[in-house]
């Protein structure tokens, strides 16, 4: 059901964690759907220098967290902000076609937290 | 590694006595029961064996054994088949909000044409309360449903006096037994069942066939229309290797059950007392003793059930989980919720069943790659010390495990 890529980053999940005193924070999903997400960031010279996460939710949940935390690493807020879920999905080579609406929100809770950077560093 | 089955409530391996029962009946005796001649000769009177087998399982008479080819075929034509034959009479349905989808959406599909459907709601320990049932019956009432045992939470139904209640106000009776089968006794005559729905590859037979008893007299339209099989109750070529298969595993279940049930139950006791010994946090679905013998289901508070079932699948364990990601759907169980489990447990919950080649290493190796995995996926969980315990509605009702 899951790639090899989705296995990996499921079962070594990179950046799990908490950073202390973060710039930014955010949380995206909700108990209900089974999938909460957590980001926080580390930004040096609007480049982001650290990213760690904490999520409950199933293997696509745990793996999106943690491949957006690689891919979001060095850029700069503008192009953090560029990230989509789909290109994580895409990075994972694909989610199952059911996850895709529900446990995809990597990129949303990393614009979540970026959005909290911003609104705390203006 | 290890392969350890733990999810005997969904399929069971084939028995090896019933596999060498049904092989012959794919090449050397490959006659269609129905023809006179001495190729179907031969099989008919397997078929007739089979029917004589599962009967004495159930208590009842081999012509009321009719052979389909699963539970949900047989609980789809107790529904339909009944309000299509008492449609005169009513068209009120009472069945209960824990049944397989196999009763639940077929109640829902009756809805839409016209009929009601009560679902009767259960205690927080997934237990129903009979005086519901006898509140819920009107002159409309034609058919009272209700599961036998529950798939997910291995709850035991009070079928006796379900049925007593049905037989004084003269409604038809039907259960759900797929999950008692084997593990329970049973007998529809001291439980006064009218329509009876098992499925063979959940006590060791194949997939692909399963039992629909049908007490004698009982009024029922047909859900598969044809031939003249079955006295004209199930049309269709009988699937004769997997009818043989099941009357091996019911003859088996009838002179084992008690012995392996003793044995499994033991097992049972093992993991659970291990799980709640080892780690803490941990909340039993279902109730502690109505319950079937190799039924356990828990919730780890904090994890999500998908994500721990992989993490046993990597370590050879094969179990399964109420969680809206091994549903398919976006909502958790709805068992869990008609026992108004809190939402992120219902999707922490974890069924471990077990089965009769179930051993003590196996119960022991869960017991110890299992706390590991639940404290890392614990440690990943943005719900675990969130830090705002008195203020978090989850930490509230976790708090009290």
């Amino acid at each position: 059901m899951y790639s090899e890529k989705v296995m990996d980053h499921f079962s070594n999940p990179r950046n799990v964690g908490e950073i202390e005193n973060p710039d930014g924070v955010g949380e995206v999903g909700n108990a209900s759907c089974g999938d909460i997400m957590k980001i926080f960031l580390k930004v040096d010279n609007n480049v982001i220098t650290d990213v760690k996460f904490k999520t409950f939710g199933c293997g696509a949940a745990i793996a999106t967290s943690s491949m957006v935390t690689e891919m979001a690493i060095g850029k700069t807020i503008e192009e953090a902000l560029q990230l989509s879920n789909q290109a994580v999905a895409e990075a994972l080579d694909g989610l199952p076609a059911q996850k895709m609406h529900c446990s995809n929100l990597a990129a949303d809770a990393l614009h979540e937290a970026i959005k909290n950077y911003r609104a705390t560093h203006p | 590694m290890k392969r350890i089955y733990l999810d005997y409530n969904a399929t069971t391996p084939v028995r090896p006595e019933v596999l060498e029962a049904l092989l012959p009946y794919y090449r050397d005796q490959f006659g269609n029961p129905s023809s006179v001649h001495w190729a179907g000769r031969q099989v008919s009177g397997a078929v007739e064996k089979a029917r004589e087998q599962v009967a004495a399982l159930l208590n009842c008479s081999p012509a009321e054994i009719v052979f389909l080819s699963c539970g949900t075929e047989a609980d789809n034509m107790s529904l339909k088949g009944t309000v299509d034959a008492l449609g005169e009479k009513g068209n009120h349905i009472i069945t209960t909000a824990v049944e397989h989808p196999a009763v639940l959406e077929t109640c829902r599909y009756l809805e839409k044409t016209g009929c009601k459907v009560t679902y009767l709601p259960v205690d927080s320990d997934g237990r129903l309360d009979l005086a519901d049932l006898e509140k819920a019956i009107t002159a409309q009432t034609v058919l009272i449903s209700v599961m036998w045992a529950n798939n997910e939470t291995g709850n035991i139904y009070p079928i006796e006096q379900i049925g007593a209640i049905a037989k004084a106000r003269g409604i038809r009776f039907h259960t759900d037994a797929v999950q008692a089968v084997g593990k329970l006794e049973i007998d529809v005559q001291k439980a006064n069942i009218d329509l009876l729905a098992l499925s063979g590859h959940k006590l060791g037979a194949p997939k692909g066939v399963g039992v629909l008893y049908v007490r004698r007299g009982t009024r029922l339209t047909p859900f598969m229309h044809g031939g003249h099989q079955e006295r004209n109750r199930r049309a269709g070529t009988h699937n004769v290797a997997g009818i043989v298969g099941l009357g091996k595993a019911c003859e088996l279940a009838m002179a084992e059950r008690e012995s392996t049930c003793a044995r499994v139950k033991e097992l049972r006791d093992r993991l659970e007392q291990g799980i709640f010994a080892r780690i803490p946090q941990v909340k039993l679905n279902g109730h502690p003793g109505e319950r079937l013998p190799n039924t356990l289901n828990v919730s780890f508070a904090w994890i999500e059930g998908e994500s721990l079932l992989l993490n046993l699948d990597m370590k050879g364990i094969a179990a399964s989980s109420g969680s809206a990601c091994t549903s398919g759907s976006l909502e958790p169980s709805h068992v869990l919720g008609a026992m108004c489990v809190e939402v992120t447990l219902a999707h922490s919950s974890t069924r471990f069943s077990l089965g009769p080649d179930t051993t003590a290493e196996d119960i022991d190796y869960v017991l110890e790659v299992l706390p590991p995995i639940v404290q890392r996926l614990r440690d990943m969980s943005p719900l675990y010390n969130c830090g705002k315990v008195d203020a978090c509605e989850t930490c509230d009702t976790v708090k009290k495990l």
